[in-house]
């Protein structure tokens, strides 16, 4: 077990909480930039693929986990972004500039759609960023001019500073410009995380009374959260579209938002680990499950649905037996390991000590 | 001198249920200021009026001179009122150390930038909130559970971080729904001693509803009787607790 000796306040502000876990972030690090010298191209791909969900989830963590506002329209972020991205360099704008422009783009988007998104709740919100999600689908078809519609369009070949980066032809540049893009978002979340507005999210998500109380702005707190999360969301959707290559109408749907929530449900909700955890299995589910199909020799048969039943079976395994995702069971693991063998039974027994009934009086 | 806090004639209903009844009463500076009376009597409602939950139908409340019905319940805090819940209302998936630096969000001076960024201006803030909301956990003796979970605490530990969430404000006016409501003998006497040291050390005006008696009259210096959302008597502990028309209510009422 660590045990942390505390000399200041300065040691829980910081980014790591001790020496070792630097170390082991440090190390994380290092074998990321290094992974194209150790791992084929496949692989690599494999892995670039589940860094952009994981940085898309971060965006949908930050509301969902975070702020507590479900979002089942964020592949709506994602297509902003992919579009603003791929329209801005074909005006000319370098990479350097449309992608963050991208992002930006896409937060204000995203603040706007949450003016009338903050006023809804739960279920309702969830239903009205469903309408969002379909609605994507047909302005990119009626915004034809600018979209190309359902002949969809090409991701350019990025430039920095001279270097071409394409996913197919130089996959580990592209990885490294991945790689980039998620530790900076990773730390920008963390850095809210330890910051005044995202415990005032936290606030929002736990109790909008109390934090009202506390003298926090719901409306400008989830508007804040709103963009950000959509920020994030954009540049993962430009990465996608530099990813896949080519995009249309359709690459955005409503199945890539359900799978985004599904996925930070998976991964942990509320956490940045939840968000890499849940990456890790949309990103492999569909490898894996092929495998087990050659394996039961039903390699040939084409099952539609199979990926997205299984989705959602694991998804409900996990909200009856797991509710904190991969990254709760993890924790657990952990800390029985820490306190070997000294762990309790109940020791993650939430106590029941009240009954929230009448909320105000 | 004018009193801290003013309400006067307030009146509201709920449907067809007067909950606060033509109501006027005054909390002046460094009292501790007690309303008491049976369940259902409006005195959460009155909390919430002023913490400008609701907007009263009709009456005029003001804090310090400023009228608190100009101002939105985000605002509230900001002029020094911070109030604790009948029914806990703690960030529950959170830290104890991370409710009380919410209480810190009014003397929030950075932007969303430089949050993302964690400037050094970000990290002297957060040091300085951190500084006084030790101060507060130190005060209450919350040392043990600064890094749990809410969720996994006992109830009589949660009132404590309730309270101490509400002091992280640095209000004037402290109010508290039923402090020592559900709590144990001994948790109930260290509420008294701290909401005596409030007042004492801190300077803090409490303005606080509660139904232990014994609590209300050992730490306040007046007190209200509340029956059907209107003033039954005020006076001094003593004063309202022999009262014929008190003692008629909560006979009547068949509640303690
Ligand atoms: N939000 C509300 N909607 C409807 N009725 C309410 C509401 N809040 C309080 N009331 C009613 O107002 C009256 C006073 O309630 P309250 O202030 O909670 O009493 P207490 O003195 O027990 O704190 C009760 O009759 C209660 O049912
Ligand atoms: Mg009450």
């Amino acid at each position: 077990m660590r045990i942390h000796f505390k000399t200041s306040y300065e040691h829980d502000i910081r980014l790591f909480a001790d020496w070792w876990s630097f170390f082991v972030y440090a190390a994380l690090i290092v074998v990321a930039v290094a992974l194209p010298w150790i791992m084929d191209e496949f692989y690599l791909g494999e892995v670039t693929n589940v860094l952009i969900w994981a940085i898309a989830g971060l965006g949908l963590m930050l509301l969902t986990g975070q702020t507590g506002q479900a979002s089942l329209g964020h592949a709506a972020f994602l297509a902003v972004g992919c579009y603003a991205n791929v329209i801005f360099m074909e005006l000319g704008l370098p990479f350097l500039i449309a992608f963050p422009l991208a992002g930006i783009v896409t937060g204000i988007v995203g603040t706007i759609i949450a003016i009338p998104a903050i006023r809804m709740h739960g279920i309702y919100l969830a239903i009205a960023t469903i309408a969002l999600s379909i609605l994507t689908d047909d302005l990119i078809v009626l915004l034809e001019p600018i979209t190309n519609g359902v002949s969809g369009k090409f991701a350019p070949t990025i430039t920095i500073f001279g270097i071409e980066i394409e996913r197919w032809t130089t996959p580990d540049r592209f990885y490294w410009l991945v790689l980039a893009v998620t530790v900076l978002c990773t730390l920008a979340y963390r850095n809210l995380l330890r910051a005044p507005l995202g415990r005032a999210m936290a606030a929002v998500r736990d109790s909008e009374v109390s934090a009202t109380a506390m003298g926090v702005h719901i409306a400008r707190t989830k508007a804040a959260s709103f963009g950000i999360s959509c920020a994030i969301t954009g540049l993962a959707g430009a990465l996608m579209g530099f990813y896949a290559g080519a995009f249309n109408n359709e690459t955005f749907s409503i199945v890539i938002s359900i799978t985004l929530l599904m996925m930070i449900v998976i991964g942990g909700l509320g956490s940045i680990h939840g968000a890499f955890f849940g990456a890790v299995v949309v990103a492999f589910l569909p490898q894996a499950l092929s495998i087990a199909k050659d394996s039961i020799g039903g390699g040939s048969v084409a099952i539609p649905g199979l990926e997205t039943g299984v989705f959602g079976l694991i998804l409900i395994l996990f909200i009856m037996f797991e509710p904190m995702g991969i990254y709760g069971r993890w924790m657990k693991i952990r800390i029985w390991f820490e306190l070997f063998p000294f762990a309790r039974k109940d020791m993650f027994k939430r106590q029941k000590s009240y009954l929230k009934t009448e909320r105000l009086r | 001198m004018s009193a801290l806090l003013d309400i006067r004639n307030a009146t509201l209903k709920f449907g067809g249920v007067v909950a606060v009844n033509d109501l006027s009463f005054t909390v002046e500076e460094g009292e501790v200021y007690a309303i008491v009376g049976p369940n259902g009597a409006g005195k959460s409602t009155v909390f919430n009026l002023i913490s400008r939950f609701y907007d009263p139908f009709s009456g005029a409340i003001t804090f310090d001179g400023n009228n608190l019905l100009d101002r939105k319940a985000d605002e509230v805090a900001d002029l020094g009122i911070a109030r604790t819940f009948q029914n806990i209302e703690l960030f529950e998936h959170a830290t104890v150390l991370q409710n009380l630096l919410v209480g810190r969000h009014r003397h929030r001076r950075t932007t969303l930038v430089e949050e993302m960024l964690f400037t050094p201006r970000v990290r002297r803030e957060e040091k300085r909130h951190r500084e006084a909301v030790e101060e507060v956990i130190d005060f209450l003796d919350l040392q043990p559970y600064r890094n749990k979970m809410i969720a996994g605490l006992p109830y009589g530990v949660r009132k404590v971080v309730e309270v101490g969430r509400a002091l992280a404000t640095g209000p004037r006016l402290l109010l508290l729904d039923e402090p020592a409501s559900g709590l144990s003998v001994e948790e109930t006497q260290d509420m008294r001693w701290w909401i005596d040291d409030i007042r004492k050390q801190m300077g803090i005006t409490v303005l606080m509803v509660e139904h232990d008696m014994g609590l209300v009259s050992g730490v306040s210096d007046r007190v209200l009787a509340l029956a059907d959302g209107a003033k039954l008597a005020e006076g001094t502990p003593a004063e309202v607790q022999s009262d014929p028309a008190v003692i008629e209510a909560y006979l009547g009422a068949g509640a303690a």
